[in-house]
């Protein structure tokens, strides 16, 4: 799960990062209020969306007075923003974060991750901050420092001192560091995040380190044991039906294509999806109906599918493993029977009763197309699309 | 031998009363799995499905020699499960839980880190050596006793490789699913050496998704250390990037993390990989005859 920026920024500041003084506005007079108490002379004025790259999309500006303030918030709020992470339609702008400018002399990368690698929480931390951190370890690997975290005994000040070090701090900066560190890696662990990023961490004119940009990820298995990190989703920021599928205990993820895709399992979904690719053609969905699909489970698949506009065909593909096919088969006649449904229907059953729910579907008058196997699947939903186009 | 679990394997099964875990004993049963008992905290002395019932697994393993343990407790209290497994001293921990919290793992795999057991998942189907031993949720109608090893990420598309053997005649030594999540027990490479010094398996097939470098990595050690052929897929070609498809370690985070990524460096390293998942059986048919 993600939150905005400023989230990330107010819960980090209670932990004791250092972040810069803000306010949050919905609307012009809010953002020029926000500016006028926090006082300066230069603000920073960033759209709060969930995508990064803001700032190639114009979603972050440097004012100089009260009225670029304004302008700036008036320009991003009830914009769509479209940044390299948001596609080309871009996401709603709905409230910016105003900032007090930092006088920003350096920039540093610090991140810390669950490494898969080494399967530790691991801090990841370069002299060459601001950028993204993936390209300077694919051009500079030696410019990115890793250390990861026993977590027996948790990150220890002299990993700190180590990595501050090799980024190039000096002086009373190594402990101001290492003590920021800490700091993020207590929000780390107690709030079971996935990832934590501060890009940039500045270093401004006195020397201090400031994290003018934060992002964090939590993971979504933990949300039941932090109720206060649950609070602060924005359901603004997904795909209403990724989210009406998560309420029905459905996986779903839209995609571009034409084939609406209704499978049991994440591997399995994701190799349909894949064989349907391999003949040329376009999944529209991902889709997994989990353990234990009821016949409602099924409807709701349905449902959710047929939403997307641009679905022309649906491929279901269940291997009955604690699913059994005959209740699958009742599910799909059921739907047939409740929904309107125009597109023609590819069904796969695999495992489990599969000599009792195949006659299901035949026997239901509605015409499902029936495949015997995942290849005569994927030819099927090719062969029908390019007969009805 | 087969790898890790074997017909005379003695399994218990942890959250024993439940109706998952009951079900699924039943069935681990009926396939030739030795039970011997199970753990569910406050039911000790009870009986179900015939066997003991113990408070403790440490009990549990006193009393029955249990070398196997089937983790069948919810999410939030897998954890724990595990380690209480663990330091009872059985040799395999098997752990269906899906959505066990990250940090949990990692905590988990550092208590491992000493001991000398092997823990299968989480997020898995679990682990089955046909007719002989299952520990799991998985069908096992659809297996049959062979000669080919069996390692992947997801259950159902195991189920669907397994399936695709099965038509071509060829049978499993062990199926082993290692489970969907970024910190799992056993990376592929443990399972792959498993196989590799197993009498009774000649070839493997591997099956991977997208995420990570698990699969590389396994692919490099196969090549400076197996003589048994490896067949190779990764799912997920069609993953959109920075999307988490339905598993939890199944998320595209940099270029190399992308299935075609990875399936190009599994062919480099001699890898047969099959890039259609619906010729899984055929390409391991002709790669292993």
């Amino acid at each position: 799960m993600n939150i905005h920026e400023y989230q990330a920024k107010e819960l980090l500041r209670s932990y004791g990062v250092p972040v810069p003084d803000g306010r949050v506005a919905h609307n012009v007079d809010n953002a020029a209020t926000a500016a006028e108490e926090l006082g300066g002379e230069r603000w920073v004025v960033k759209a709060q969306i969930h995508a990064g790259g803001r700032g190639k999309g114009g979603g972050v500006k440097v004012a100089s007075s009260i009225d670029e303030v304004r302008q700036y918030t008036n320009q991003m709020i009830g914009a769509q923003l479209v940044t390299p992470q948001t596609g080309a339609e871009g996401r709603l702008v709905q409230r910016v974060l105003v900032e007090q400018a930092s006088n920003i002399e350096k920039e540093y990368y610090l991140g810390m991750v669950i490494d898969r690698a080494s399967q530790r929480i691991t801090v990841i931390a370069s002299a060459s901050g601001g950028m993204n951190i993936e390209e300077v370890a694919k051009e500079t690997p030696e410019r990115v420092i890793r250390e990861a975290v026993d977590p027996a005994v948790g990150l220890m000040g002299f990993q700190c001192r180590k990595i501050a070090a090799k980024i190039g701090l000096r002086g009373k900066q190594i402990g101001e560091a290492s003590k920021l560190m800490l700091a993020l890696y207590r929000a780390f662990r107690d709030k079971d995040a996935l990832l934590v990023e501060i890009n940039p961490l500045a270093e401004t004119g006195d020397g201090a380190l400031i994290a003018v940009d934060a992002k964090i990820s939590f993971d979504g298995n933990a949300l039941y044991r932090h109720q206060d990190i649950t609070e602060l989703r924005d359901f603004d920021e997904e795909d209403s039906k990724e989210v009406e599928a998560t309420g029905h205990g459905l996986n779903y993820i839209a995609l571009d294509g034409n084939v609406g895709c209704i499978v049991n399992g994440a591997g399995l979904a994701m190799a349909t999806m894949d064989a349907i690719s391999f003949h040329k053609g376009k999944p529209a969905n991902f889709l997994d109906v989990g353990g234990g699909a009821s016949p409602e489970k099924v409807g709701n698949a349905f449902r959710i599918v047929l939403q997307d506009p641009n679905v022309k065909i649906i491929l279901v593909n269940i291997f009955a493993g604690i699913n059994r096919c005959d209740w699958i088969a009742e599910g799909l006649v059921q739907a047939m029977r409740d929904l309107e449904i125009n597109v023609p229907i590819v069904v796969r059953l695999a495992g489990t009763n599969v000599e009792l729910g195949a006659p299901i579907l035949e026997q239901s008058g509605f015409p499902f197309i029936m495949a015997d196997n995942l290849d005569d699947a994927a030819t099927r939903v090719m062969t029908t699309l390019e007969a009805s186009s | 031998m087969s790898v890790f679990v074997h017909k005379h394997s003695r399994v218990i099964i942890q959250g024993f009363t439940g109706q998952h875990a009951t079900f699924h004993a039943e069935e681990a049963m009926k396939n030739g799995t030795t039970v011997v008992g199970g753990v569910t905290p406050g039911k000790g002395g009870q009986e179900h499905l015939g066997l003991p019932v113990f408070d403790t697994v440490s009990q549990a393993v006193s009393e029955t020699g249990a070398d196997v343990a089937g983790i069948f407790v919810p999410p939030p209290f897998a954890a724990d499960a595990i380690m209480e497994a663990l330091e009872a001293g059985v040799g395999v921990a098997v752990v269906i839980a899906d959505g066990i919290p990250v940090q949990d793992m990692v905590k988990v795999k550092r208590y491992a880190k000493d001991r000398n057991a092997v823990i299968i998942g989480p997020n898995t189907p679990g682990i089955i050596t046909p007719d002989a031993c299952k520990v799991g949720i998985m069908p096992s109608h659809i297996y049959t006793p062979g000669r080919i090893g069996v390692v992947s990420r997801s259950g159902t598309l195991n189920y669907e490789a397994v399936q695709q053997m099965s038509e071509l005649g060829m049978g499993q030594s062990t199926s082993v699913g290692i489970g969907g999540d970024p910190v799992n027990g056993t990376d592929f490479v443990t399972v792959l050496r498993a196989f590799e010094e197993d009498a009774e398996t000649d070839a493997v097939i591997m099956i991977g998704e997208i995420g990570g470098q698990q699969e590389v990595e396994a692919a490099r050690w196969a090549r400076d250390n197996m003589k048994k052929p490896v067949v190779g897929f990764i799912a997920g070609v069609s993953a959109p990037p920075g999307r988490r498809m339905g598993h939890a370690g199944a998320i595209i985070s940099g270029q190399a993390d992308t299935a075609n990524a990875k399936m190009d460096m599994m062919e480099e390293l001699g890898v047969h990989v099959v890039r259609n998942p619906a010729l899984i059986g055929e390409t391991a048919h002709r790669v292993f005859s």
